[in-house]
């Protein structure tokens, strides 16, 4: 971590090796040096093992920092290209094997399968990470970056973009799942001369990281998603609205928007025709809230971050009034995609109307903790247990949480559900930006509802009532149950304003605080009623009161 | 040219121009939907949801004030269902901080209190919260007392929109949210505040009141003042 903040960093450092070999190298390590392997002296192990390979002589063997590799449980991670060799929980005094390894690496060697985690994945967003210098544009344009902006400014109307957008089935990623094509159109037929591109990367959700990883991993590729964006939309500027918790995201983010002004890929006049879009850094101070897209607009603008009604939805009338069009991280991210290889091939991924892929954060009582980006419709059960490796200690699985604390959790029976936006609707959850929170025998249901409102209720903005009061009130019967002391007419008083709540509230974060309760009242209610009726808790986490002894 | 609209509000046939809200049109034909932070004058906030109305063909319910009409709408403002929504969003302001009418100043001259008579709410079934709140005297004329504050925002927008002074904003979030003066100052600190008095005359509680008389001495009850300041600025052009 002795180089963030990033901000002073060079502009450029590719490979740490000097550069006395002509030709490509014949072995590279790639370093994985997003933020959870940094935060395990990843950047130590590149200018250790860049040292080491050195004084042993390998002039050929380039070691390069690169973006996620993906499978952040075994982190720090090293990765040997050429083989596919994965080294796992590396520590800075102890590369001599990769560098072993390295020495062995012949020109014809093949890379190996690296097991189901990686096998069963689609890459479509997540296609370079763990493949390209975050930071380096070259790294970019040579796995045919910019190549979709290239072809949409030269050979594309903005209606043949929109066009392509809309028959790839392409949904809103970060959770509600609008059709982004729909979108698109919406804000390129709105009237008004000046309209905005929004990137929303307030990821905020308990557990969920996937925007954090798209930015720290291949910065660029928003920048081309949302330049292609603003293509089809007729929009000039543009805005990354990012939280300040990310600080390694924000600082690559950074250094791609200035270094794609200096080629040219942003500006006046990108790639030689009269298109001009530009991009600017918007910080989040941290409010939950300015995920919800009206906020996220009055702090743009440098107000309060408080939602309001919709209609008149952003598309129409959004940062400061114009037109605007706001996508996820993720959309932007598999835009460049779609536009290269065709809205069919991406079409032709998924299931019923969810269609291409979703990238999902892995999190909890999991094996294999970490990124992964799965086709829509593979069931929870594979992406549980192929991919994410099963539960931790070989412990019964008891639920997964997704949706963050607008979503639910689902219980065991219903595993072989494909993933898609409708089915985790039915299921009582929803499908949110991707955080995928698995849990076991040692959670108690009643106990992560509470949590969930605790976290609803730190973060109601506070202006609308049901909301503000609502969500404390909640949490306070949740409390009361988990503490023992509650009765079956609180469990009532608890569905009756979970329902208020729901109906009444301004936004999606109170609309959708109440789902935890709900879906958990709906698989668990049993452990609801122990801890009501019988005063105990089966996970054994609830620290249940005893009643004190009255003496007769 | 305006182009004026038909609709239906609880089966009444009602007329309303272009851009006017459901509220606005209701008021004018005498249609009572209840409302705390809605004031003829001050800009709509949509954020005490007591408005809120079911549209046909809408699957959610919309805050009445911030909705505009359009042609042929079929609104119902009063049903059993939403009655029992406004009595549960009653329930929550009362039970949010520390309101008892019989020590309050503005007893029964209170919209909150009217609210829940209108309502029909009888008892509070809920737990308070009371969350620890100050009171801020130290203004000559007006106090505050943040303990019957509901977080309208009246204040706030008569201040900035009306007054023009914008003394009054918000802070914190979520149960800590508070109205403020002057980036939290205490209130007879203020040097934009120029004791006008507007905000102590649109509260509907009795958060805010002049110093040393019960708000039934003071001038709580019709300020029809508003509607007429706003007219005198918009033919101003200000």
């Amino acid at each position: 971590m002795s180089e963030m903040p990033a901000a002073a960093r060079p502009v450029r450092r590719r490979a740490i090796t000097e550069e006395t070999h002509e030709g490509p190298p014949r072995a590279t390590a790639y370093v994985c040096e997003a933020a959870s392997c940094m935060s395990a002296q990843a950047h130590d192990i590149t200018l250790r093992l860049g040292e080491r390979t050195a004084r042993a002589g390998l002039g050929d063997v380039e070691v390069k920092r690169v973006g996620c590799l993906g499978l952040c449980a075994a982190g720090p991670l090293v990765e040997i290209a050429e083989t596919g060799q994965l080294f796992e929980r590396v520590r800075p005094d102890d590369v001599e094997p990769i560098v072993k390894a390295l020495k062995k690496v012949k020109p014809a060697d093949t890379r190996r399968s690296q097991g189901p985690f990686f096998e069963k994945q689609v890459r479509v967003a997540t296609e370079n990470f763990g493949r390209v210098d975050p930071e380096s544009l070259e790294d970019y344009l040579a796995r045919g970056g910019y190549e979709a902006l290239q072809r949409v400014l030269s050979e594309m109307t903005s209606a043949e973009v929109r066009e392509e957008i809309t028959r790839s089935g392409l949904r809103g990623r970060g959770g509600a799942g609008y059709p982004t094509g729909l979108k698109w159109t919406t804000v390129a037929k709105a009237q008004g001369t000046q309209k905005y591109v929004i990137c929303n990367a307030d990821e905020g959700d308990p557990g969920a990281f996937m925007d954090r990883s798209v930015l720290e991993s291949d910065p660029y590729r928003i920048l081309e998603g949302m330049a292609i964006a603003a293509f089809a939309v007729h929009a000039t500027e543009g805005y990354v609205y990012c939280r300040a918790e990310y600080p390694l995201a924000v600082a690559r983010l950074r250094t791609a928007i200035r270094l794609a002004q200096r080629a040219g890929w942003l500006g006046g006049g990108i790639a030689d025709t009269s298109f001009t879009f530009d991009v600017q850094v918007r910080l989040g101070a941290g409010a939950f809230v300015c995920g919800e897209e009206t906020a996220l607009i009055a702090s743009v603008e440098g107000r309060r971050g408080t939602p309001r009604p919709r209609p008149p939805y952003p598309a129409v009338q959004g940062l400061w009034d114009c037109p605007t069009l706001i996508n996820n991280v993720e959309t932007f991210a598999s835009v460049p995609a779609i536009i290269r290889k065709g809205p069919d091939w991406y079409a032709g991924i998924g299931a019923g109307k969810s269609r291409g892929t979703k990238v999902f954060a892995l999190a909890g009582r999991i094996v294999n903790t970490g990124l992964v980006e799965v086709p829509m419709g593979m069931t929870l059960r594979e992406i549980i247990d192929d991919i994410g490796g099963g539960i931790v200690d070989g412990r019964p699985f008891k639920a997964v949480q997704t949706g963050g604390p607008s979503g639910g959790c689902i219980p065991a029976e219903h595993l072989d559900t494909p993933v898609t936006y409708e089915s985790l609707i039915e299921l009582g959850s929803f499908m949110g930006s991707g955080g995928m929170i698995v849990m076991d025998d040692t959670s108690c249901m009643v106990d992560v509802a509470k949590y969930f409102q605790d976290f609803c209720r730190d973060e109601s903005c506070g202006k609308c009532v049901p909301c503000r009061v609502g969500t404390t009130q909640m949490w306070m019967l949740l409390d009361k149950i988990t503490r023992g002391r509650a009765t079956l007419a609180d469990l009532a008083q608890l569905e009756r304003l979970a329902g208020i709540v729901q109906k009444m509230s301004l936004c999606g974060l109170g609309q959708g605080a109440p789902n935890p309760i709900f879906s958990t009242l709906r698989y668990f209610r049993d452990e609801y009623l122990a801890h009501v009726v019988d005063k105990r808790c089966p996970a054994g986490v609830c620290a249940i009161e005893q009643p004190a002894e009255v003496m007769a | 040219m305006t182009t004026v609209y038909t609709l239906k509000i609880d089966g009444r046939d009602v007329a309303g121009s272009e851009g006017q809200s459901i509220m606005e049109v209701a008021e004018e034909n005498g249609i009572d939907i209840p409302g705390l932070c809605h004031l003829q004058g001050i800009h709509d906030r949509g954020a005490c949801r007591l408005c809120m109305v079911e549209i046909a063909g809408s699957p959610r319910l919309a805050a009445a004030c911030m909705t505009t009409i359009s042609e042929g709408m079929e609104v119902t403002a009063h049903s059993e269902r939403l009655l029992e929504y406004r009595q549960a969003i009653t329930e929550m302001m009362f039970m949010e901080r520390n309101h008892v009418c019989a020590v309050c100043v503005a007893n029964n001259h209170c919209e909150l209190q009217g609210m829940a008579a209108g309502l029909g709410l009888t008892h509070f079934d809920l737990p308070r919260i009371n969350p620890k709140v100050d009171i801020d005297a130290s203004h000559k004329l007006f106090a505050i007392d943040h303990n019957r504050c509901i977080l309208c925002l009246r204040c706030v927008r008569v201040c900035d929109e009306i007054e023009g002074a914008h003394t009054w904003d918000i802070m914190h979030r979520g149960l800590e949210t508070r109205v403020q003066t002057d980036m939290g100052i205490p209130w007879g600190e203020s040097t934009t505040c120029t004791s006008c008095g507007k905000c102590v005359q649109v509260c509907p509680t009795g958060a805010l009141f002049e110093k040393g008389r019960p708000v039934a001495a003071g001038s709580k009850t019709k300020r029809p003042f508003l509607p007429w300041l706003r007219v005198v600025q918009e033919e101003r052009g200000l």
